[in-house]
């Protein structure tokens, strides 16, 4: 709750030499705090990764020892064998750092924090000490996330979900002791962190928009980290009433989340009058907006990159607008679809099915103006186009399977299988993953004043795409046939053999796309030292962002805040000299900027736009 | 690297387009955060509204209107009279029924009636405090300020009375013997964490209080803060109206 008159006097402060600490470790620029963001992120997605090998390892070769897993996870890889406990514990770190830590915070966290001031023309985010905050609740709550895996009984092991009985119970499983509770203190702080983040995000769009950026002028990314921080805002609050009462459940006795039914099998406890579904749908009502909350910025950086590089404007820039506020309000209505098979009245299932079945209108509108502007444009194929284009390739085929699991009749037959396991990992996996990737390669030399290397960039593009598509296909016939997921190995059962060789294919490709990552580690961490010096605008985009100084400085612009006069898509302009026309070059004639534009940029100002930013 | 430009800009002016608000950030920002915190509340209520569903509803309790006084064992007595039952959601105005330094008297829901009254006019001098901040009128926002702390404790001094009660009664976290154990324990989350809010709220308008009287918003020229403290305040009254709707009344 910071005063703009407090933070002013603070900054008059801030006017001397910035000490080490206050620059690079409590820093409140929001470019430094994005690549706080971001290298937590990757330094997250790392283990999360890692552990996916680990049990990928484990369903492949099921009956294989490995001797070196005891020399990584100790006496949970005795004797070479992974201890199945520690399986489920390793499946449940993974899905909550990649949902959480990677595709939540590190996504939104790094994207939002850079491209928001800079793409809405303001010095720095309403709150920067907000801000600061917002990225060190992040980090403890990270910290304090792998810090559960050292603990006795191991890290929480009930799934990302975390359902009750298996994390109300403290007895329940080995995972369910102080690993649990530490998930659950991680996930608070990180519900802190998200709803500090939130709310500077929506305040700086919405008020420090610099003169003449209507909000019809906003770049897409801006209306989708927009979207997505209303989202956070009004879903995590929800699962902070979840979890407290899932706290109070497991270390204060009481039983929201206790039935008959569950004290029954625990051993006759005395703690009934709750029920299990409760929580179900506390979390699910976070966890279907959470989806959005991790696709929406992708697509934003989507259509971002790929006007830029089609060279052409964005196809149905209102419609889009529009299929953004229409998927972040359907969002909230369809939570029970993650519920059908819970007993729900079937008037009820039918109601949330059909919300879902909705839900494909507005991602088809997006998906096909993806491909209008890709349609004919003069594509420039870098890294980030690349990654951009494969976001949309995994949005189709991930995104077809969510119609067939949205049909609550089909869901009976598909839920938690591995065809459910496919659709998310390809539709929010993979499709984030790649947005993310894009918006790493196109704003690289914004977030670090250098170019990363193309060709590394386009292998690793060519291998990710080809091992993630080979990782997620098959486990479309898994599901069909029935396999269930999170199970440690399906040897018992006679009819899941013959995906014996399927699973040993998906380790191959899993392993082939970690190794893919290295390539992009390497490139990622070298270019910050070795890089090519960035120039000021790159990939001849509109945006504001290029108009700022590539040398980092505290408020973005050394002089006044550029005015802003057209829309963020006037590529290939007919008649303009150039073939982008960034949004501070005004009309002949124009002079105010709330006016619209209505012909062409005087020659003369476009050429000296061209060379200032050249 | 840091050369700062933010001082060179101390004035703010608002460009993009007609303001969608009309209000500065700092003031946009607590409405998102109540926003939020909103949705928090409803969560707990409506995780109180699902587990009371589960019950049945309170056993009518015509048999105790013309019994008006409460002995010792009141609770023991309602056990025999089938009144508080596991099955059953207790009445509130069975439970709830104590006033403070009265003894043995059944007064249903006087005591939090009072409480709610309380709440409510402290909210009503925190409008008269942000009124006089807008006539800046340092004395009177300070005098106001003071009047909705005191309204501002004197409702968690009566909150604690509340609890101390229940407690002595023998309501605990994991049991309850008015019935289902799932009431207490509701009882305990939804007004503690509606307590902690005003607990906030205090410690924030002593906070304000005190720069009030330090002429900090004089010299700044306006009594923004008051009115942001002010939203926050009228939150926190208007979610009691609903806790006590849904604890006390439903």
């Amino acid at each position: 709750m910071s005063d703009h008159n407090t933070h002013h006097n603070h900054e008059e402060h801030e006017h001397h030499e910035d000490n080490f600490i206050s620059k690079y470790v409590f820093s409140m620029d929001h470019k430094m705090i994005a690549r706080q963001f971001l290298i937590t992120g990757i330094i997250m997605g790392t283990i999360g990764m890692l552990m996916s090998l680990i049990f990928r390892l484990q369903l492949a070769y099921p009956n294989m020892t490995f001797p070196f897993l005891e020399g990584i996870i100790g006496h949970w890889g005795k004797d070479g064998k992974l201890d199945p406990n520690f399986y489920l514990a390793l499946i449940t770190i993974h899905g909550t750092i990649m949902v959480f830590y990677v595709l939540t915070a590190g996504l939104s966290g790094t994207f939002s924090n850079l491209l928001i001031p800079l793409q809405v023309g303001a010095r720095d985010m309403a709150s920067p000490f907000m801000n600061m905050l917002s990225y060190w609740f992040f980090f403890l709550s990270s910290a304090v996330l792998i810090i559960s895996l050292f603990v006795d009984g191991g890290p929480a092991s009930a799934g990302w979900t975390v359902y009750p009985p298996l994390s109300a119970l403290p007895k329940a499983i080995p995972g369910s002791g102080t690993g649990m509770t530490l998930w659950l203190v991680a996930m608070v702080l990180f519900i802190a962190s998200a709803l500090l983040g939130g709310i500077n995000y929506i305040a700086t769009v919405l008020n420090m928009r610099t003169m003449g950026m209507k909000m019809t002028r906003l770049p897409l990314t801006i209306w989708a980290f927009l979207v997505t921080a209303i989202l956070g805002l009004l879903s995590f609050p929800v699962l902070l009433g979840g979890s407290l009462l899932l706290i109070f459940d497991r270390s204060f006795g009481t039983s929201f989340y206790l039935s008959e039914i569950v004290a029954e099998f625990a051993g006759g406890i005395e703690r009934t009058g709750g029920s299990p579904i409760l929580f179900q749908h506390l979390f699910w009502f976070l966890g279907h907006p959470e989806v959005y909350i991790i696709l929406l910025p992708a697509l934003g950086i989507t259509s971002e990159v790929i006007a830029t590089n089609s060279r052409k404007p964005i196809f149905g820039y209102r419609a889009m607008i529009g299929s953004i506020l229409a998927i972040g309000i359907l969002s909230f209505i369809v939570w029970g679809h993650h519920m059908f098979i819970t007993g729900m009245n079937p008037f009820l299932g039918s109601v949330f099915m059909l919300g879902t079945l909705i839900i494909a209108v507005p991602s088809a509108v997006k998906t096909f103006n993806y491909l209008a502007t890709l349609w004919k444009g003069n594509l420039k194929l870098t890294p980030a186009m690349m990654f951009a284009i494969g976001l949309v390739s995994f949005f189709i085929s991930g995104g077809l399977t969510g119609i067939y699991l949205g049909n609550a009749a089909l869901d009976i037959e598909l839920h938690d299988t591995y065809f459910v396991v496919a659709h998310f990992h390809l539709v929010m996996g993979s499709a984030a993953i790649f947005g993310m990737m894009s918006g790493i390669y196109h704003w690289y030399p914004k977030l670090f004043g250098r170019m990363m290397n193309e060709t590394a960039g386009h292998i690793h593009f060519w291998l990710t795409i080809i091992s993630a598509y080979c990782v997620f296909f098959p486990m479309h016939f898994m599901g069909l046939a029935g396999v269930p997921r999170r199970y440690y190995a399906n040897t018992a059962y006679d009819q899941f053999n013959v995906f014996v060789d399927m699973n040993e294919f998906i380790t191959i490709a899993a392993i082939l796309g970690g190794v893919a990552q290295l390539i992009f580690l390497g490139n990622f961490f070298i270019s910050i030292y070795k890089g090519k010096r960035a120039p000021q605008n790159p990939w001849n985009s509109n945006t504001l962002e290029w108009t700022a100084p590539v040398e980092h400085l505290h408020g973005n612009w050394p002089g006044e805040i550029p005015h802003v006069y057209r829309w963020a898509y006037d590529y290939s302009k007919p008649g303009a000299e150039e073939d982008f026309i960034p949004q501070n070059i005004p009309d002949a004639g124009q002079t105010d900027p709330m006016e619209e534009s209505t012909g062409l940029p005087v020659a003369s100002h476009a050429t000296t736009s061209a060379h200032a930013v050249a | 690297m840091a050369t700062n430009t933010l001082s060179t800009e101390k004035k703010f002016t608002w460009g993009g387009g007609k303001s969608p608000f009309s209000v500065s950030y700092g003031k946009l920002m607590m409405w998102i955060f109540l926003l939020s915190d909103a949705f928090t509340f409803s969560s707990l209520l409506i995780a109180y509204g699902f587990i009371r569903h589960s019950y049945q509803s309170p056993i009518p309790n015509e048999i105790v209107k013309p019994l008006s006084d409460v002995g010792h064992n009141f609770v023991e007595h309602m056990q025999q009279a089938g009144l508080f039952v596991q099955e059953n959601w207790p009445s509130p105005e069975l439970v709830f029924n104590h006033f403070p330094f009265i003894h043995g008297i059944h007064l249903p829901l006087f005591f939090v009636s009072l409480m709610t009254f309380i709440l409510i006019f402290s909210s009503v001098t925190m409008v008269l405090a942000v009124e006089a901040g807008h006539r800046m009128a340092k004395d009177e926002v300070a005098k106001y300020m003071l009047l909705t702390i005191i309204g501002g404790a004197a409702f968690l001094g009566c909150q604690a009375w509340e609890w101390n009660t229940f407690i002595g009664e023998g309501a605990r976290l994991y049991s309850n013997p008015f019935g289902p154990r799932s009431f207490a324990a509701l009882f305990f989350i939804v007004t503690g964490f509606h307590g902690f809010h005003v607990f906030s709220g205090v410690v924030l308008n002593v906070i304000i209080y005190l720069n009030v009287l330090a002429g900090t918003y004089e010299k700044r020229g306006h009594y923004e803060m008051v009115e942001k403290v002010g939203l926050y305040w009228h939150f926190v009254d208007l979610v009691w109206v609903f806790v006590f709707t849904f604890y006390y009344l439903l």
